[in-house]
């Protein structure tokens, strides 16, 4: 084996990390004693960041890349991968991730746009990045610019599905409908989502997302990450609502089992039984327009 | 009565390998999900999959399929994470092992995730190389007498076969050459 022989961020291995994500959980963590917990619990990986959702929204102000000593941290602790946050359209925090050896990069509308009317170039990376986004054209829009996985918007730290909902059921809708259309009304719809005509096409065909597609933004208990499975999410991200619940590791277990069995009442009855109270949530209509999250980036 | 084979389908990725072995069986046998314990005994194979082996490991335990496992008597199919899984021990004490095969596993064998590569791999068997993808992939340290190496890398055994069983580093389910499934699927005929 020649180091020349061998080809690394490509496509497949980037597309191909994703993939070994789906049915699982991905936790929001702060520092290494978190991410151990969200580990042991059975998190397929851990989000590293400085503040979750939750407390970037109590704070206001600018909400940049967590320090890259945090996220060294959470490496050395867990065997797990861990993915970071950065600025939409921020190419050099996304580099100073990939750098600092994370296994995937979020770009966020959680943190402080840096560019408003561009996101990053994600194909010049060897990471691999997930992207939010609310309805098939913004999807399609991100994985034509390089995401290698597709998470629903929702609205971050509210504790509230309700977004997270809207956007998965936009998604899967607007997928449905392709596939009862002709060429050319594909076509057609292309152009107005403005999304790239080839990876409507691949929606169509495969009556899906050509990426995994999680849901995130207002994932508070274990009924919400099941309902969200329920509608087709191929996994969950849980940011505020496991370390601001009242029991973290009980929390935390009980998503990952809820995730694994969705489709099993008597499971999701058991594992929700006795977990005391979940984070306090938002309810988004009381929101400003300048606090909604999920209007950032396009 | 064609060859039953099952993935188990507690977490990583199920899909590619239900596509992967049905493509393979081309109509002669069938491939389902496997989550419940009850699922395991009628199988002829099972294919443990990739994904997060702490997690599958929990889960395993969770949904009382251990004993199941440990009891089958098909041919287990193995890669990545499931390798991990499958092997006698495993350098990490986060994961207990089934033991299905006499190998021992070091995890993430060639770093994090930017250390993801593919390349050609020979395979004893295989007229050509194979075009394996490796995604924060293990290797086999250590190959016990009852396992035979069947392809390596610098670092380390990437595929091992033990009668029955075969175990891969890498994702024969993504690169849609299914010549190591239908390998797989010639051996249980074999001695099954």
């Amino acid at each position: 084996m020649k180091l020349e022989e061998l080809k690394f961020g490509t496509e497949l291995i980037k597309r191909g990390f994703a993939s070994m994500q789906k049915g699982g959980v991905i936790m929001d963590v702060v520092n290494a004693d978190q991410a151990r917990i969200a580990e042991e619990a059975g998190a397929v990986a851990v989000m590293a960041l400085e503040r979750v959702p939750a407390d970037i929204r109590k704070m206001g102000g600018v909400a940049r890349m967590a320090d890259p000593q945090i996220i060294a941290e959470i490496i050395d602790a867990v065997s797990i991968p861990v993915m970071g946050k950065v600025r939409i359209g921020h190419t050099v925090e996304a580099q100073v991730l990939e750098a600092v050896g994370v296994d995937m990069i979020d770009e966020s509308e959680v943190l402080t746009p840096a560019d408003e009317e561009y996101h990053i170039e994600k194909t010049k990376f060897t990471v691999p990045f997930v992207c939010g986004a609310r309805n098939l054209g913004e999807a399609l829009r991100r994985i034509d610019e390089g995401a290698a996985m597709i998470r629903t918007k929702g609205e971050a730290g509210t504790g509230n599905v309700v977004e997270a909902v809207r956007h998965m059921r936009a998604i899967m809708g607007e997928i449905r409908q392709l596939q009862g259309m002709s060429a050319q009304e594909r076509m057609d719809r292309a152009r107005t989502i403005e999304a790239p005509a080839a990876l409507v096409d691949e929606c169509a065909r495969m009556g899906r997302l050509p990426t995994v597609n999680f849901s995130a933004g207002g994932i508070a208990t274990p009924a919400d990450a099941a309902l969200m499975m329920q509608m087709g999410a191929d996994g969950v991200f849980v940011g505020s609502g496991i370390f601001l619940s009242r029991h973290p590791e009980r929390m935390a277990r009980a998503i990952v089992e809820a995730v694994n069995s969705y489709d099993d009442p008597a499971v999701l009855a058991r594992v929700s039984r006795g977990l005391g109270e979940a984070m306090p949530g938002i309810d988004v209509h009381t929101l400003r327009e300048d606090e909604v999250l999920q209007y950032r980036g396009r | 009565m064609g060859v039953r084979i099952g993935v188990l389908a507690l977490q990583g990725d199920v899909s590619e390998h239900i596509l992967a072995f049905r493509h393979a069986l081309d109509g002669k046998g069938e491939v389902c999900a496997v989550r419940r314990p009850e699922e395991i005994a009628d199988l002829d194979g099972l294919a443990i999959p990739g994904g997060e082996s702490t997690t599958i490991c929990r889960l395993v335990d969770k949904n009382a399929m251990r004993r199941p496992i440990e009891a089958f008597e098909g041919g287990i199919f193995a890669t990545c994470a499931g390798m991990v899984l499958a092997a006698r021990e495993v350098d990490d004490p986060r994961i207990a092992p089934l033991g299905c095969i006499d190998i021992i596993v070091e995890r993430n064998a060639f770093g994090r995730q930017r250390e993801s590569f593919e390349t050609d791999v020979h395979i004893a068997g295989l007229r050509t190389p194979f075009h394996a993808v490796f995604i924060r992939a293990p290797v086999a340290s250590r190959v016990g007498p009852k396992a035979t190496v069947l392809g390596s890398v610098d670092r380390g055994v990437v595929a091992v076969r033990s009668g029955r069983h075969m175990a891969l580093a890498f994702h024969p389910e993504l690169g849609g050459d299914t010549r190591l499934h239908c390998m797989f699927l010639e051996h249980l005929q074999d001695t099954g």
